[in-house]
């Protein structure tokens, strides 16, 4: 039996020193010289991959347009992307990876609000600038305690806002009073809509007359509308992603339940209207920040560039992402320096950027002051409805 | 026995000796922040693969829903310091003891089953227990349990993990270790041996999910949240192939295993869309040419222990 | 009220129905398989989502129709049933349960990653091959392709019976079933058997994830992850290795967790799924339709 502990005593030091050794590697060929790192922790696998890869090739045509144009501040910029798997901790192991050993400059993401709550903690006790690009939760720049994080920004606005905007949209325009809800329980983004959504609803004489959940990747909803149905709403709140709100909606027209539908942002892919078939989102409507057919100039660059390189429309996370670039370049050039704790100051008071995604400047809380979209959906086909400011 | 307890010292020194040379080239900060978070996951993956092992490898049934133990104790140490303000070890025992009494109610119904069907019942247990917490406001439902304190450091971690180490060689080697041990070889034969089979499965099924549920505690209070999507089949199924790749039966294969993959796992951050393709084809080629694992199967692994105490006592 | 709540009833019975022949059509590869290899052949799962992209491939790349869209699918997912069968099933055949339990967990994880790899983790969308149409009986509404996927079910589980019970291949599959080492001595080819019931068994799991394509008009690589684990289910609730057995477990098992999501909560669903299977292997481990076997010593 020693012997055994032995030879693995032996072993797992050797194996120990051996990984010190790669994290020394690691760490000399950083700093320095004529590149900036910057960090993308991102969801490359894992259930919610497609957000990270989005992420990625902005993050990518960012950085390539920057460095054409002769970098930030003389220097070239380049990427490091950790993998957070989708998942809360490994984003806190990938924010570890990104600050002590690739020593980046900042960090731009995760998406998902629970992988940015929980590695907010590591990149607020290494000092260095985190950029979520999609995480709307109002946790990822305010601790428990309701104070902001210091290194902690976002490029999206936050949970309460888009759920509110919703509500009194509902009420105001649509004139519906009865509203059912369905809410994806396994998303807190989508929790915190539907919170929101209620609050203000029941505030504004509304009532909630059903509300239910399904999981992600769930595929038949039928029985959960079947029962919403006998509820009787005139209006159907859907706070989640386009995947599974694509076949809610689809099957919810095939049962007959032809009220007006809505969501956030998740609903914010051309996937949307194939999975639900155009003629089935008609009187259907969302809240967004950002639209693929915003008409500003720079919009219109930036998606003939990601059109170009990726053959693919840019969704909302390749936007904000983009905008996450452009605001850690801004931010460097103010600061004149590429040192995490600078830049984070410099975001903090950064006045004037204008992205792909409108003006972003942060408020105390680093949530960026911006309006809302209300887009409605003919046939399938996005059209904007009306802005909502905040 | 006096030459057990010899052996028992040495080892105990040859672990002191490890921590000495890990713990100062910490300090010296020659290993950083991210291995050191590397090093931890090591040693709580090294607590659930032998953990694991003490089920699937000693007692031979087949348990993949380890996931859900882990779970259980990352919630409740996570409730018992955050919601309740207590100290990591009322937060440890609570973790262990709520991770081993859900075994004991779970194993001694399910134990029944055998083989295939015992896999997909714990799997199916694992996913109600963490179907469970998704339903849990109290704890933070799908947006996990957040502001864990860090209580969790290396020298914490370490130190628990050598003492469930001990224990477990110490479990195997006792009278309850070889009647499971004798559970795995020939269950009916076991039986008619008079050894109360139920028992010693039920016996060695809690104590593994007590030590998975150790694990849980350490591991939320080391990344600061428990969140449901931590705890999928996802994870039982990488703690499965930590004792597979040691070889089921020995526990020194599973710390290997868990000291391999965690390092692999590490490794392949870059190469993310890879990592998954690569584990799996390791464990079917494992599977197919070396189904023993890296430290022998159960019969060689036998062999090696056994030639093994002889080199030692000529020593 | 009552009325009211009738007629949920029924809406929900025929949504149960509808989602049990989903899990039936994946529920009968599984227990034929089973059947005759007593392995938990966890890749099922993924063989049906790879003819859920091979019909994707023929009918949006290819330009092809349903009909000729599920055969290439059915052929696609029969020969890659029959390689993985080869590589990774065939040499562990004397190896202990639990190895080739990991090998199959292995390959499923397999499948289902190197899909991410190529065909990215998006989700796809299938061309409307044939336009849904929605019947209504009074409140009650059904649609053609819930049909489709039933009789399609019934019909596959009907041929299947008699391939079994009535061929040349299907006796030859019995018997290795009932003795494999006898059977061998009578001079049956149970490698190539056994190749053809991974290639009867993968191919049903190609059809279906064909018609579920269409159905839910959305696939993507992890969409055999669930359903697989309830196709087991549904196989065992029915019976393992018995092909009635399995039509039958689907079909109660979509039933109950339609009535479990319409009447108490969605968020027990898949929890009572797994309670169903627990209580099924605890107390009557052979299934609804199953024989009581003792275990031999």
């Amino acid at each position: 039996m020693t012997r055994k502990f032995k030879t693995l005593s032996v072993l797992a030091a050797g194996l120990t020193l051996a990984l010190a050794l790669g994290g020394c590697g690691g760490g000399s060929k950083s700093g320095g010289g004529d590149t900036v790192k910057l960090g993308g922790n991102l969801e490359m696998t894992g259930g919610s991959a497609s957000y990270g890869i989005s992420s990625k090739n902005a993050i990518e045509l960012a950085i390539k347009q920057l460095n054409e144009k002769g970098g930030v501040n003389g220097k070239k910029l380049s990427l490091v992307v950790a993998d957070n798997k989708s998942e809360a901790t490994e984003a806190t192991n990938a924010m570890q990876k990104l600050i002590t050993q690739d020593k980046v400059a900042g960090v731009i993401g995760p998406n998902l609000s629970s992988a940015v709550i929980a590695s907010t903690v590591v990149s607020g006790g290494a000092k260095t600038a985190d950029i979520a690009p999609m995480a709307t939760n109002p946790k990822v720049t305010v601790d428990d305690a309701g104070k902001v994080k210091p290194y902690n920004f976002r490029a999206c606005f936050i949970d309460p806002f888009q759920g509110t905007v919703m509500a009194r949209f509902a009420l105001d325009t649509l004139h519906v009073k009865k509203a059912a809800i369905m809410i994806d329980n396994s998303s807190d983004y989508s929790k915190g809509l539907a919170q929101f959504f209620k609050e203000q609803f029941t505030k504004g004489g509304g009532t909630v007359v059903g509300e239910e959940v399904y999981l992600q990747k769930d595929t038949d909803f039928k029985a959960t509308l079947t029962k919403l149905k006998s509820a009787g709403p005139d209006f159907l709140y859907i706070p989640g992603y386009y995947q599974e709100v694509g076949m809610i909606v689809k099957q919810a027209k095939e049962l007959g339940l032809n009220v007006a539908m809505a969501g956030g942002d998740g609903w914010d892919s051309a996937k949307l209207a194939e999975i639900a078939l155009p003629e089935n989102l008609n009187n259907c409507y969302f809240s967004s920040l950002y639209s693929p057919d915003d008409d500003s100039a720079l919009n219109k660059e930036f998606v003939a560039a990601y059109e170009k390189e990726y053959k693919a429309k840019p969704d909302v996370f390749a936007a904000l992402s983009y905008d996450s670039t452009l605001l850690f370049a801004k931010a460097m050039e103010a600061a004149k320096s590429t040192d995490p704790e600078k830049i984070a100051a410099a975001l903090e008071t950064l006045d004037g950027f204008v992205g792909v995604s409108g003006p972003v400047k942060f408020d105390k809380f680093h949530n960026p002051i911006k309006a809302a979209v209300i887009i409605e959906l003919k046939n399938g086909k996005q059209t904007f409805r009306t802005k909502v400011n905040p | 026995m006096n030459s057990l307890r010899k052996a028992d010292l040495k080892a105990l020194i040859a672990a002191a000796v490890l921590f000495a040379i890990i713990y100062g080239l910490l300090q010296a900060d020659v290993i950083g922040a991210f291995w050191e978070l590397n090093l931890v996951l090591i040693g709580i993956n090294i607590i659930l693969a032998t953990s694991l092992n003490m089920i699937n490898g000693y007692t031979g049934q087949f348990s993949i829903g380890h996931a859900g133990f882990l779970a259980v104790g990352a919630y409740v140490g996570a409730i018992m310091t955050v919601k309740l303000g207590f100290n990591m070890v009322a937060a440890l025992l609570a973790g262990t003891a709520a991770a081993g009494l859900l075994g004991f109610l779970v194993g001694l119904p399910t134990l029944r089953l055998n083989g295939d069907y015992l896999a997909i019942a714990t799997l199916g247990l694992g996913e109600i227990i963490r179907i469970c917490i998704l339903n849990i406001d109290y704890v933070g439902g799908a947006a996990g349990l957040m502001g864990i304190p860090r209580l969790t450091s290396f020298p914490l971690v370490f130190w628990i993990m050598v003492a469930i180490l001990f224990f477990i060689k110490n479990f195997k080697n006792s009278a309850h270790g070889r009647a499971c041990l004798a559970i795995r070889e020939n269950e009916i034969a076991a039986d008619t041996m008079g050894i109360d089979t139920t028992k010693y499965k039920v016996m060695a099924f809690t104590l593994g999910a007590a030590f998975a549920g150790t694990a849980g505690v350490l591991f939320s209070h080391y990344f600061f949240i428990a969140h449901p999507a931590s705890f999928t089949f996802m994870r039982s199924f990488d703690i499965l192939t930590m004792v597979v790749l040691g070889g089921l039966g020995s526990m020194t294969g599973s710390v290997m295993g868990a000291v391999v993959l965690t390092f692999i796992s590490a490794a392949l951050a870059d190469f993310p869309q890879w990592r998954m393709i690569i584990y799996s084809l390791t464990m079917i080629i494992l599977m197919l040419y070396r189904p023993q694992g890296l430290f022998g199967s159960k019969e060689l692994s036998l062999q090696m222990f056994q030639s093994l105490k002889i080199g030692g006592k000529k020593k | 009220m009552d009325s009211g709540f009738m007629h949920q009833f029924v809406q929900q019975l025929i949504n149960g129905v509808s989602l049990g022949s989903i899990y039936a059509l994946i529920a009968l590869g599984y227990t034929m398989i089973y059947g005759i290899l007593k392995l938990i052949n966890f890749a099922h799962g993924d063989v049906y989502m790879l003819g859920a992209y091979i019909g994707f491939f023929c009918t949006s790349m290819l330009k092809l129709s349903f009909l000729p869209s599920i055969l290439v699918a059915m052929a696609g997912t029969a020969l890659a049933g029959m390689i993985i069968e080869r590589v990774a099933y065939r040499p562990m055949r004397n190896a202990p349960r639990i190895a080739i339990l990991i090998t199959a967990i292995g390959v499923s994880f397999f499948l289902e990653n190197a899909m991410i790899l190529f065909a990215s983790p998006q989700p796809r969308t299938f061309p409307a091959v044939f336009t849904a149409t929605v019947y209504h009986f009074g409140a009650l509404v059904i649609n053609s392709q819930q049909i489709v996927i039933l009789v399609s079910a019934i019909v596959l589980m009907i041929a299947l019976t008699y391939i079994v019970n009535y061929t040349k291949i299907g006796k030859a599959m019995r018997a290795v079933s009932f003795d494999a080492d006898a059977a061998r001595l009578m001079g049956i080819n149970i490698d190539f058997v056994i190749s053809m019931t991974f290639a009867l068994g993968s191919a049903l799991a190609g059809a279906g994830g064909v018609l579920v394509g269409i159905y839910y008009n959305s696939i993507e690589p992890l969409m055999g992850m669930v359903p697989g684990i309830k196709a087991f289910v549904a196989a065992v609730l029915g019976g393992i290795g018995i092909i009635p057995g399995a039509m039958m477990g689907g079909i109660i098992l979509g039933v109950v967790e339609a009535l479990v999501s319409g009447f108490l909560s969605s968020t027990f669903r898949d929890a009572a799924a797994f309670a169903i299977l627990i209580i099924i292997l605890l107390y009557k481990p052979q299934g609804l339709l199953g024989k009581n076997v003792r275990e031999k010593v």
